[in-house]
């Protein structure tokens, strides 16, 4: 396949390791490869590159370095959060979890695994616009909630939800408040002090630091059990031989992740915002999920008659990567859990396209993007049955 | 999920797409519910399929599949028309990942659908030569 150019649209998915970040691996891997266990030089080298990382990915959310826990990743952290407090929690007859009808898969499956040990779950309508209502939260708090676990910005439909309210209400009811952050650090400024928050998930690989990475904040005073049993790492908290090359990288990550979060952001906003009045030109396009609380690189629109996962084909044929809510990219059928939250038919659901960018995408992406864009729009609708119809106004 | 060279072949450059304005018989299966529809249609001469168009709302592999359906029976008879199975056109491309065969399963019905209506136009019950057509659900 002749690709003429490359236009990674697909930042809220994964994104590249920067060359900071792996420049402050490499050293990890074959120079200071001891284990951080240890007592020797090396390994008291590895443990103070891990106190380093710890501190910067304390610095970046607003907490203490002793009040992070690395783990796997943001899946782990999520699993970690939810079962853990849970558990703690269950025991004092506190059986109920409050979360939205959009999390990630990796909060969505906890709790609905949790439901079947007999824990009571309330999933929190998201309206229309994809943003859980404060009120909503404080109205469906019970005598026994143990949590509330609400994601920070939706990975979809890049909504960012109203966090700092959320926590003020948990705060004040005495209940724990986990975020999934793993879309939104860097992104957004976050402070687990000043939001309330209790914990708080984190992802390497959103953020230019490896796969296979990730932090759980926990603040201080609340212990939940162990979700990884073994060795005495992370103060005993979660066991396994520290990933020390990840560590670091995670570490350097979310320092530049925060640093100039602003001026970033509004070079990103600018080239979403163009994104978002050139593609809405498209006749019977719309956007999902909330325009002003969005992060500042998702675009997340639904074309009608046409088919999501043909959409992808055809844009990475011409070195687009893209993604979609539609059922085929999943492996599932049914189209994104997401985008039905939000009210949308299954039909345009199955039609959505998510372009997310970031601060190194440029503006040449941008205009490629909406040159290739309305093009391959068209050819699909051109053979489509299900367009035909909705232009002679036979689809309802 | 990987699309075997054939199906992205067939996918980005689809053969028989359109309609026919005097179409013999037309048939479509699917829902938008469930992403995928598929509508076929059939010119016939001499008891052959003489033209074959289709249009296709659906995944990579909906549209792959209709159009190597619609090679697949292109100047043939309608009997072996008819005996076009979904297994066949998985085989003519090379293979399909298992959470797409029910788009070889839409085409294969499609033109079934197609055949069923051109007998219907002539005033001839297709039930006992066509079959039933499947309603294919799309929620496993």
């Amino acid at each position: 396949m002749s690709m003429e150019r490359f236009v990674y649209a697909d930042n809220a998915a994964t994104t590249p390791v920067s060359e900071t970040v792996l420049n402050a691996m490499l050293p990890y891997f074959r120079e200071e490869y001891g284990n951080a266990s240890s007592i020797y030089r090396k390994g008291r080298d590895a443990a103070k590159a891990i106190r380093l990382a710890r501190e910067k990915v304390a610095k970046g959310i607003g907490a203490r370095p002793e009040e992070i826990f690395f783990t796997s990743g943001g899946s782990e952290a999520d699993n970690w959060a939810i079962k853990g407090v849970v558990q703690a929690l269950a025991k004092k007859g506190k059986k109920h979890i409050i979360t939205s009808a959009f999390e990630h898969h990796a909060v969505l499956h906890v709790c609905e695994s949790l439901e079947k040990e007999g824990i009571d779950v309330t999933y929190l309508s998201v309206g229309p616009l994809g943003i859980v209502k404060p009120e909503d939260v404080a109205a469906a708090i019970r005598e026994d909630t143990a949590l509330v676990t609400i994601m920070y910005a939706n990975n979809e439909i890049g909504t960012i939800q109203p966090i700092a309210e959320i926590g003020k209400i948990c705060r004040e009811k005495g209940v724990l408040f986990h975020t999934d952050a793993v879309q939104a650090l860097g992104n957004v400024e976050i402070d687990v002090t000043a939001q309330n928050i209790d914990l708080l998930s984190m992802s390497g690989h959103k953020i230019h630091a490896p796969k296979g990475i990730g932090a759980l904040y926990i603040r201080k005073g609340i212990r939940i059990p162990n979700l990884i049993h073994g060795g005495g790492q992370e103060g005993g908290h979660r066991a396994g031989t520290e990933n020390v090359p990840s560590i670091v990288g995670l570490g350097v990550a979310v320092e530049e992740a925060v640093k100039d979060i602003e001026q970033r952001a509004a070079k990103t906003r600018k080239m979403r915002d163009r994104l978002i009045d050139e593609i809405l030109k498209i006749p019977r396009t719309r956007l999902n999920g909330d325009r002003e609380h969005r992060l500042p690189g998702n675009v997340n629109v639904s074309f009608e008659g046409v088919e999501g996962e043909s959409l992808l084909l055809k844009l990475d044929m011409k070195g687009i990567a893209a993604s979609s809510g539609s059922a085929c990219t999943s492996g599932s059928l049914d189209p994104s859990h997401v985008l039905l939250a939000i009210g949308l038919e299954p039909e345009v659901a199955h039609g959505s396209l998510r372009l997310s960018i970031n601060d190194l995408t440029t503006e040449e992406d941008v205009d490629y993007i909406l040159q290739v864009l309305p093009t391959v729009v068209e050819e699909l609708r051109a053979m489509s049955p299900l367009w035909e119809k909705i232009v002679k106004g036979e689809h309802q | 999920m990987e699309y075997s060279d054939k199906v992205l072949e067939h996918f980005s450059n689809p053969r028989n797409v359109g309609e026919i304005p005097d179409a013999d018989g037309v048939g479509e299966v699917g829902s938008p519910a469930c992403g995928d529809i598929m509508k076929m249609y059939i010119k016939v001469k001499d008891g052959k399929i003489d033209d074959v168009k289709f249009k296709t709302f659906g995944c990579g592999a909906a549209i792959a599949t209709s159009s190597m359906a619609t090679e697949l029976i292109k100047g043939k008879p309608l009997e072996e028309a008819l005996k076009l199975t979904n297994k066949a056109v998985v085989e003519a491309l090379e293979g399909l990942p298992p959470v797409k065969i029910h788009c070889s399963v839409l085409a294969e019905q499609a033109i079934k659908a197609a055949i069923s209506d051109y007998y219907t136009r002539l005033g001839i019950d297709p039930l006992p030569i066509v079959g039933p057509i499947q309603d294919t659900h799309c929620h496993a």
